[in-house]
C-alpha cells in the first residue's frame, strides 16, 4: 500500500504506548501524533526515543489542526471519552475508544469487524469483554436459548495502569453489555480479579453458563471456530479449559499472552484490546483506500 | 494508642457462607443476627462470601439476594452496626453500594488484593459521601513485604477509610508475622488498624492477640470460627481469651459462648482444621478455596493437596476458582 493512513493517539499510558509500537509494524496505518497530559511520562518518553510527534494538550492537539489524523484511537478514560466523543465527531474523524464509555458500536473483530467500520465510533468494550464476549457468541450459536452468562477474567496486578483501576465499575458494566449484545442473554454477569503474585500471572478469563442438556460437541466446534479467528489478530489466545461440566454449570477457559510490545507477556489484558483496535483501524484503512480505489 | 477498646467484627453470616456454598437461609440470619446483637458484639456482617455482587457460578450463586439478606438482618440488629463487605471487581458503586445503604447498611468493608489498593477509590469515597462508616480490607495480606502492606493502607487511609484491616486470607502468618505487619501499620496510620484470622493453622486467635498487643483495634471473628475453609478466630474464643488479657471487647462472655452453644445447631456445619486446610495455609492459597478444590480433586480423581500446591505456586487470590478446574484437568492428564 502507497499511502498509509494516519492516526493519533490520544492517553499516553500504558494502552496509548502499546498501541503505538504495534502501529510501528502496521502495513495500513502509522501514527501522526501521540498525545496526552505529561511530556515527562514513561510513555511520551517512549514515543520521543521512537521519533513520533508528541504534544501535551490531549485532544486540543487534534483539534486545533484536525488534518493530522483520520482516525483517533482515544485511550484516555471512560470520563473523558464522553467529552471528547462529540468534539471529534464534529472533526469528522473515525474513532476507537479503547475506555469503557461505551458511546460507540461495540466491537469485537471476531464477530462485527463490517458493522464496526461503517461506523464513526468503535468501542473496543474491555480487555475481558475482547476475551470473552466471542466465546459467549459462540456458545450463543450452539444455544441462543441460553438466559444467564457470565465472565471473569484474571489480570495480573503488574498490567494494570491507573486508568484500569479507576474505571473498574466501568469495566463491569461495559463488559457486562458486550456479553448481552453478543451473547443474546437476558442476563450477565461480568467480573474482575487483580492478582498481585509474583512472578506475574498471565491473564486468563472464563465463561459460564448454565445449560440444561448442552450439546457439548456442538458447543466445541463453535468455539474451536471462534478460537481461529481470533488467533488471526491475537496469536497468544489460547484455551486451557475446553467446555467444561459440572451438573449443569459450563465452563471455558482461555489464557491470553501478549506480544511483550510495551509490557511484558503476561499483559495479554493490554494486548488482545489492542490487536482488536488495531484489526478494526487496519481494516477501516483498506476500506478507505478501496473507495478511493487506490489497490 | 492503649488496646483497652476492641472493636469485635463479627464475620460469621458473610465468611460463614463459604463453609456452606453460599446457602445461608433467612432463618439463620434471623437467628444468628438476634443473638450476636444481644452479645453485644460491634458489627454483624452479613452477606456472600466475597461480598456484594458477587453470587456468580464462578463462586456460587447465593440462596437469598444481597438485599434480602441484608434486610433480614436489619431488622434484628438493635444495638450491633449492620455491615457488609465489598470488592472492586465484583461490587459496583451503582448496582450495589447504592442497593446496600438503601437497605440499610451502616458499615461498608471495602476490600482488595493487597496490591490493589487504588481500585477502592471510588467506592470508599462514594460511601463516605454517604455518611455511612467504611472501612478498608487488604486481603491475602501475606503476599507483599509489610512495607508494600503500609503504603496500599496508606492510600486506603487516604481515600477516606475509617479503618483498614488486614485480612490472612490463607491462614498462614504466625504471631511474629502479625506482630510485625501490625506494628508498622499502626505506627504508620492515622486510623484504626484491624485483622482478620484464619485458623488453617491453628494460629487464629494467638495471631489476633499478636495484633492487639501490637495496636489493633479491630479483630474479625465468626461464631466457633464458622467461615472459609478452616474457619475464621473463633470469636467466642476471642471474647473470653480478650477478657482473660484484661481488654475490654464490650461482648457479654456467656451470651457469646450461649451463641457458640447453638451455632452447630443453626448452621449444621462447623469448620475445623482438617489436613487439607492445612496444606492450604502452608500453601499460602485463600482458605475459602477449600470447598471448590474438594469437588474438583473428586471429579477429576486427583489428590485435594496437589491442586493446593499447585495454586500456591501459582499465586491463586480468591476469585478464582475457575484455575481449580484448569489445575486439575491438568494434573488428571499428567496421571
Amino acid at each position: 500500500m502507497k499511502n498509509k493512513l494516519r492516526v493519533g493517539i490520544i492517553g499516553t499510558g500504558n494502552i496509548g504506548t502499546d498501541l503505538l509500537i504495534k502501529i510501528q509494524r502496521s502495513k495500513y496505518i502509522e501514527c501522526s501524533i501521540f498525545t496526552g497530559r505529561n511530556l515527562a511520562s514513561p510513555g511520551m518518553s517512549k514515543a520521543a526515543s521512537m521519533g513520533i510527534r508528541l504534544s501535551d494538550q490531549g485532544i486540543d492537539a487534534v483539534v486545533s489542526e484536525p488534518e493530522l489524523c483520520d482516525i483517533v484511537f482515544d485511550a484516555t478514560s471512560a470520563r473523558s471519552h464522553l467529552i471528547h466523543a462529540p468534539i471529534l465527531k464534529k472533526l469528522g474523524k473515525f474513532v476507537i475508544d479503547m475506555t469503557p464509555a461505551k458511546v460507540g458500536v461495540l466491537c469485537v473483530p471476531a464477530v462485527n469487524l463490517e458493522e464496526a467500520v461503517n461506523a464513526q465510533n468503535v468501542n473496543m468494550i474491555t480487555c475481558g469483554g475482547q476475551a470473552s464476549t466471542p466465546i459467549a457468541y459462540a456458545i450463543s450459536q450452539a444455544h441462543p436459548e441460553i438466559e444467564y452468562i457470565e465472565t471473569i477474567s484474571t489480570i495480573s496486578s503488574r498490567s494494570a495502569g491507573p486508568g484500569t483501576r479507576i474505571n473498574i465499575d466501568e469495566y463491569i458494566d461495559a463488559t457486562e453489555k458486550g456479553l448481552r449484545i453478543f451473547s443474546g442473554a437476558k442476563e450477565t454477569k461480568a467480573m474482575l480479579n487483580l492478582n498481585p503474585a509474583t512472578p506475574a500471572i498471565d491473564m486468563q478469563t472464563t465463561v459460564m453458563a448454565e445449560i440444561k442438556n448442552p450439546d457439548l460437541k456442538r458447543i466445541t466446534i463453535e468455539v474451536e471456530k471462534m478460537l481461529r479467528e481470533i488467533q488471526k489478530y491475537v496469536p497468544g489466545y489460547q484455551m486451557v479449559v475446553p467446555p467444561t461440566l459440572d451438573n449443569n454449570r459450563m465452563q471455558i477457559t482461555v489464557r491470553v499472552q501478549g506480544l511483550g510490545d510495551y509490557l511484558p507477556k503476561f499483559a495479554g489484558n493490554l494486548d488482545i484490546i489492542n490487536c482488536a483496535a488495531i484489526e478494526v483501524a487496519e481494516h477501516f484503512a483498506q476500506k478507505v483506500q478501496w473507495e478511493l480505489g487506490d489497490e | 494508642m492503649s488496646s483497652s477498646n476492641i472493636l469485635l467484627y463479627d464475620t460469621t453470616l458473610r465468611d460463614g457462607s463459604h463453609a456452606i456454598r453460599h446457602q445461608l437461609t433467612k432463618e439463620q440470619i434471623v437467628r444468628y443476627a438476634r443473638l450476636a446483637d444481644s452479645a453485644g458484639v460491634s458489627v454483624v456482617e452479613v452477606g456472600h462470601g466475597i461480598g456484594l455482587g458477587a453470587s456468580s457460578l464462578q463462586i456460587g450463586k447465593s440462596l437469598l439476594s444481597d438485599e434480602k439478606m441484608l434486610c433480614a438482618a436489619r431488622e434484628n440488629l438493635k444495638n450491633a452496626l449492620l455491615g457488609v463487605h465489598a470488592v472492586p471487581g465484583y461490587a459496583t458503586v451503582g448496582k450495589d453500594l447504592a442497593k446496600a445503604i438503601d437497605c440499610g447498611v451502616d458499615v461498608i468493608r471495602v476490600a482488595a488484593q493487597c496490591t490493589e489498593a487504588d481500585t477502592t477509590e471510588q467506592h470508599i469515597s462514594y460511601v463516605r459521601g454517604k455518611g455511612r462508616r467504611v472501612y478498608g480490607g487488604l486481603m491475602m495480606s501475606h503476599m507483599i513485604s509489610p512495607e508494600m502492606l503500609v503504603q496500599e493502607a496508606l492510600k486506603m487511609e487516604s481515600y477516606g477509610a475509617e479503618g483498614v484491616t488486614i485480612l490472612d486470607s490463607a491462614g498462614t502468618f504466625l504471631p511474629d508475622d502479625v506482630t510485625e505487619r501490625i506494628g508498622l501499620l499502626t505506627n504508620a496510620l492515622k486510623v484504626p488498624v484491624g485483622f482478620h484470622g484464619h485458623n488453617n493453622l491453628g494460629m487464629a486467635i494467638a495471631n489476633s492477640l499478636a495484633a492487639v498487643e501490637a495496636g489493633a483495634h479491630i479483630i474479625d471473628g465468626s461464631i466457633c470460627g464458622f467461615g472459609g475453609g478452616a474457619g475464621n478466630s473463633s470469636i467466642e474464643l476471642l471474647t473470653a481469651v480478650f477478657a482473660k488479657h484484661g481488654i475490654n471487647t464490650g461482648v457479654d462472655l456467656y451470651k457469646m459462648l450461649d451463641a457458640a452453644d447453638v451455632a452447630e445447631e443453626i448452621f449444621s456445619v462447623l469448620p475445623k482444621i482438617t489436613s487439607l486446610s492445612i496444606v492450604s495455609g502452608l500453601s499460602g492459597v485463600v482458605s475459602v478455596f477449600s470447598k471448590p478444590v474438594a469437588r474438583a480433586a473428586e471429579l477429576y480423581n486427583v489428590d485435594p493437596r496437589d491442586i493446593f500446591i499447585e495454586l500456591g505456586r501459582q499465586g491463586a487470590v480468591a476469585g478464582q476458582e475457575d484455575l481449580i478446574v484448569e489445575v486439575a484437568q491438568a494434573l488428571a492428564g499428567r496421571e
